[in-house]
């Protein structure tokens, strides 16, 4: 299969707008979006700005807007997309524009370091090792695939559309959260974080992070809920906390 | 120190995990730390390591140790590995994978909950902590976030262009920031390289763009020795199809499994073709090799897990000798396990997710149904700075290299799963002695005429616009030229071809232009990379064509035999005064007596 | 938190770049719910037809006071004043319907089909300010687990009107003897979708292990977490079908009721 196909690319201009710039191109079988660009970068627009690294969906550099939906550009197959209409690739919405497909996602590193860090228990052996089960590690190791490729930051309408970067620390530090305060080994309490600076409660549970998760996490089940129910037992239900006195 | 933009006493070059553990280990030392990095943090190439860490924890198989994990080593290294660094490797990787676990990792674990390990191509027991198909990632991201609450200030997205020295001496590096194209200047006591490896002087290569081989061109340009620079492991498994992800790796894991190759005949071809000294470990039958697979103790490996090296030799007689798949690549085939297992179908997705989703998505291929066609791909380079195998300086003082692009440990070739490893233990003790090095330094001096020049050169592409070179097109024709005539099967007459051709190359190099502004622009930065690419191919080339026999990664039609002549040397390349490549044969000392018996013991 | 706020581009009301049908899910929902409510709200207030047999409609269930033999307490009480509208449903209804009000799949599911917020994954809202669940009157919503524990006795209470379906009065002599009609079996379902809707609900989880970080050192709560587990990954499709269910059970009795439909007896 080869064929042309057209695609509308996202370009800054020096002011700092942007606007959707037409590449016409051939395409053949199993390219995916990335190989695209680069081919445009390549002999069109040598200029063209993107990040990217591994192109195998490891890395999770590619991040992109793709016909609108928030992908990783190395993971998205042509085969998937209606070529018969120009296919849009433009950036990330929620964090701010550095060029063309490139944005400023420093502020995702800004607020991981503000994350209680992991805090072990004492070992459990002499040699400085611990024993874990492998169905408690499982939890913890589901949390640990992602490859921190902020597409569920994107997508998720706090960030995007009401802007709450100073409030709220978004899904993919909601599983960093979750890794760490569901780890069987750490000791350290961020429930009081997660309600007060962490803003879990500006949550509402729409699942479109875990939609576009390339990693599959089940960010809303797995991650997101089991941490609001710990606010929940902490600060929201009575009879925990009376419970608590009498303990 | 005027113009340095920014000063430190240790400064890292690059950020995956070599990179990431010595900075842990200088700022613990005390002395302020920098880290540069080519992308973001954390989506170093590190994360694409998938099969494990190789450490003799012994908890699979308490027969394993370090002397054993020392042995496995030389033995796949073919015995011109830097027998100290080995030694030190064997001997620390265990500590090293602990310690992870206390800065967050979790690992696979056993029934009685401790770290898993699992086995690997060349070891002899089960040795790889590993984490899924996904170790690397997870040891990226503890490194990553344990380093972030240490005060190391990280530079993303910057490339240096150059280092620079004070009298013989380490000084700073000029870099370049992605994002506006400006020049910074980072003056620092001691300097770590570990910017990992070559792979993207080759057409087909698991590499990411970052692997351009950073590191060893600037040791080089400012005068270490590059040794073992002819030993370029390619992986037996990449995938071939569709064209667009050629060369994407196939774990290892695939095979330990239970995946076995197959030519177009569906004859299991390894079968075929047993080196003599691997002959003892290996199985009979593949219903011994099945056996092993399901781990049974008293059963031998299956011929599919030899040492890379050979195995990628195996597939290029196939495919030359007409047995090959349609897309020039042979079948790997894990699907037929499910003649032995009745729930074959979750087994594979539960034991290899990310291989399944791989192909699943980019190929279209559903690998619990059917074969994949699978090729070599050009994987990590085993050749890099020569570095003192206690401190890991270079030849230059001040000069540090740790990981993929230093060279020692892993001899001819390297065995799966010591890669990990290997970044853990010398990152450590980079970063451990470049702080005591910069803590008996006095504040060097940068010239500023140097950063000028290095400054100058590197926006020279702009100033020939677009009238200069495509850097696209020039790197191309590089990836070509090396991928078709110093790959996998080497002859002289074919890398005296290379060589003419890499001079053409170098002056169409010297031409590259680009237009535009410095903003995010990947021309520019093919451009600045092509000098590095040109440095790494050159010396590969010329060590390749010095070395007249064949051992681990390199394999030559013309000397097909290993020589005892050889067996004694490293290659090492060096810039002359003039500023060409020098080849010389340095003497690999003698072995201690204790090391020496320890492989006696355990290859008897 | 010491982080910089980014500055994005506010966009208006449906704005994207989507080409699929991203509309039709959550009009799906939309339109689903509305017949649900519409329904049940009617149904509620019939007070009649709601009991058919040895069968009674779950929404009329448990029957505190009523005028059929279900009722527990006999007919209605003089104390309720005759000015406002009386159906024994109107004193059930709001539990189980407080329960899916404040369910975690429901949340995100109106939150998008009513009220827009965000209409759709990348699309544009109709409205800047935002508080989410993290101020009134939304932090109401953390209740959820008190109104599970009610459904949890409801499943009881439901079972308990399976049990009771299952003996048929005979008529002509008087005597109750064992039986089963296509009533028993669409109680019976319904209970079953319940139970899977309510056991795996994400509080259930949390209580019966989630909470715990090495719950494999607990044995029950292990096997309990497991469960709830996998019920939960399919909780959306067992809140709908649980929903229909209910719904079902109603039409069901209610057209036997009303002699539109006739009970298969099977035993």
């Amino acid at each position: 299969m080869i064929g042309e196909a057209t695609f509308k690319i996202w370009r800054t201009h020096p002011g700092g707008d942007g606007t959707f710039q037409t590449f016409h191109t051939t395409v053949s079988e199993g390219m995916v979006v990335l190989d695209v660009v680069h081919r445009i970068q390549a002999e069109q627009a040598p200029d063209l700005a993107v990040r990217w690294n591994c192109k195998a969906g490891k890395c999770g550099s590619c991040s992109a807007e793709i016909n609108g939906n928030p992908r990783l550009m190395c993971m998205t197959r042509l085969d998937d997309l209606n070529l018969w209409e120009p296919v849009t690739v433009e950036p990330m919405r929620a964090f701010p524009s550095v060029k063309d497909l490139v944005t400023d996602v420093s502020w995702n590193f800004r607020v991981k370091k503000e994350i209680t860090k992991f805090t072990p228990r004492t070992p459990d052996a002499p040699d400085g090792t611990w024993r874990m089960a492998q169905r408690d590690a499982d939890r913890v190791q589901e949390f640990r695939k992602c490859i921190e490729c902020f597409l569920c930051q994107d997508v998720c309408h706090v960030l995007r559309d009401h802007g709450k970067h100073d409030e709220f620390i978004g899904p993919r530090f909601f599983v960093y959260t979750a890794n760490l305060e569901m780890n069987p080994l750490d000791t350290a309490d961020r429930v009081p974080d997660l309600k007060e600076r962490y803003g879990i409660g500006y949550c509402n549970i729409t699942k479109c992070c875990t939609k576009v998760c390339p990693e599959h996490i089940h960010i809303t089940d797995n991650a997101i809920i089991p941490l609001k129910e710990r606010v929940v037992t902490r600060y929201y239900d009575p009879v925990s906390r009376l419970l608590r006195v009498f303990r | 120190m005027a113009g340095a933009t920014y000063s430190y006493d240790v400064l890292i070059i690059g950020a995956g995990g070599a990179g990431l553990r010595a900075a842990i280990e200088a700022s613990a030392a005390g002395v302020s730390v920098g880290l540069i990095c080519k992308s973001l943090l954390g989506k170093a190439h590190t994360v694409m390591a998938e099969g494990g860490m190789a450490a003799s924890l012994s908890h699979n198989d308490d027969r394993d140790n370090w002397k054993v994990h020392f042995a496995d080593t030389m033995r796949g290294g073919q015995y011109v590995n830097n027998w100290r660094m080995a030694e030190l490797h064997a001997k620390e990787a265990p500590d090293r994978v602990r310690e992870l676990e206390a800065w967050g990792a979790v690992f696979d674990r056993t029934p009685d909950g401790r770290i898993n390990q699992r086995n690997f191509g060349g070891h002899r027991y089960p040795r790889l902590a590993h984490v899924g198909d996904r170790t690397g990632l997870e040891l990226i991201r503890t490194l990553q976030d344990h380093t972030i609450h240490l005060g190391v200030t990280v530079h993303m997205e910057h490339t240096v262009v150059d280092l620079i020295l004070d009298g013989g001496r380490v000084a700073g590096a000029l870099a370049y920031d992605r994002e506006r194209g400006r020049f910074h200047v980072f003056a620092a006591k001691a300097i770590i390289l570990a910017t990992g490896g070559i792979g993207r002087a080759y057409k087909v290569t698991s590499n990411s763009w970052e692997g351009t081989g950073d590191g060893h061109a600037l040791a080089y340009r400012a005068g270490a020795e590059l040794i073992d620079m002819e030993f370029v492991q390619f992986h037996p498994t990449g995938m071939i199809w569709p064209l667009s992800v050629k060369g994407l790796l196939v774990t290892e894991g695939v095979r330990g499994e239970g995946g076995v190759l197959k030519n177009s005949e569906g004859r299991r071809f390894m079968f075929d073709d047993i080196p003599e000294n691997y002959r003892p470990q290996t199985a009979a039958d593949p219903e011994e090799g099945w056996r092993y697979v399901m781990n049974d103790k008293s059963a031998r490996r299956p011929p599919e897990l030899l040492t890379r090296d050979h195995v990628a030799r195996c597939i290029v007689r196939e495919v030359k000798e007409g047995r090959g798949s349609p897309h020039g690549g042979v079948y790997l085939d894990i699907a037929w396990i499910k003649e032995k297992l009745p729930n074959a179908e979750e087994h594979i997705k539960r034991k290899l997710p990310s291989m399944y989703h791989q192909f699943m998505q980019l190929a279209n291929l559903d690998i619990t149904k059917e074969p994949m066609e699978i090729g070599p791909t050009t994987h990590y380079v085993m050749g890099g700075i020569r570095v003192d195998a206690d401190s890991q300086m270079s030849t230059v003082p001040g000069l540090f290299a740790a990981g993929e692009c230093a060279s020692g440990i892993n001899g001819a070739n390297r065995l799966g799963g010591n890669s990990l490893s290997d970044i853990v233990v010398f990152g450590k003790r980079a970063g451990e002695y470049a702080a005591e090095w910069a803590r008996r330094q006095s504040a060097p001096r940068l010239d500023d005429a140097a950063v000028a020049r290095a400054e100058k050169t590197a926006v020279e592409p702009f100033e020939r616009g677009e009238r200069g070179e495509n850097p696209y097109r020039v790197q191309q024709d590089l990836q070509e030229t090396m991928q078709n005539l110093v790959g996998i099967v080497r002859n002289e007459d074919e890398m005296r071809e290379a060589l003419e051709k890499l001079a053409g190359l170098q002056a169409r190099a010297a031409r590259a232009g680009v237009a535009g502004g410095r903003e995010y622009h990947a021309g520019w930065h093919t451009a600045l990379d092509l000098r590095n690419l040109m440095v790494v191919s050159e010396a590969v080339t010329r060590s390749a064509l010095e070395r007249r026999e064949s051992r681990g990664g390199h394999f030559r039609e013309d000397y097909p035999d290993k020589t005892q002549e050889f067996s004694r040397i490293n290659v090492m390349v060096k810039q002359a005064g003039g500023g060409a490549m020098q080849v010389s044969r340095v003497p690999i000392p003698p072995m201690p007596p204790e090391l020496q018996q320890v492989i006696e013991e355990q290859t008897s | 938190m010491d982080v910089i706020p980014v500055q994005i581009a506010s966009r208006g009301f449906g704005s994207t770049t989507r080409r699929d049908y991203w509309w039709a899910a959550p009009l799906a929902v939309f339109v689903g719910l509305t017949l649900f409510i519409v329904y049940a709200t009617w149904a509620a207030f019939q007070n009649a037809h709601y009991t058919y047999g040895p069968y009674l409609s779950p929404f009329y269930a448990p029957e505190l006071w009523g005028d059929s033999p279900h009722a527990w307490f006999g007919p209605k009480p003089a104390w309720i004043p005759a000015g406002i509208p009386f159906s024994p449903a109107l004193l059930i209804l709001p539990f189980p319907g407080l329960f899916r009000v404040t369910c975690y799949y429901y949340r995100g599911a109106y939150y998008k089909s009513f009220w827009a917020d965000p209409p759709g994954c990348a699309v544009g809202e109709p409205r800047s300010s935002y508080w989410g669940e993290r101020s009134f009157p939304l932090v109401v919503q953390n209740v959820h687990r008190y109104f599970m524990w009610i459904a949890v006795i409801f499943l009881f209470l439901l079972s308990w009107d399976v049990w009771l379906a299952l003996w048929f009065r005979d008529e002509a002599t008087g005597a109750t003897r064992f039986g089963i009609g296509l009533g028993t079996i669409v109680l019976a379902v319904n209970v079953v979708l319940l139970s899977c809707y309510t056991l795996g609900c994400h509080v259930m989880r949390h209580i019966v292990g989630g909470a715990h970080d090495e719950v494999s050192t607990r044995p029950v709560c292990d096997r309990a977490y497991a469960c709830s587990s996998s019920l939960n990954y399919r909780h959306q499709l067992f809140a709908w079908l649980s929903l229909c269910s209910v719904a079902f059970a109603d039409i069901y009795v209610r057209l036997c009721s009303m002699g539109i439909w006739t009970d298969l007896r099977i035993l």
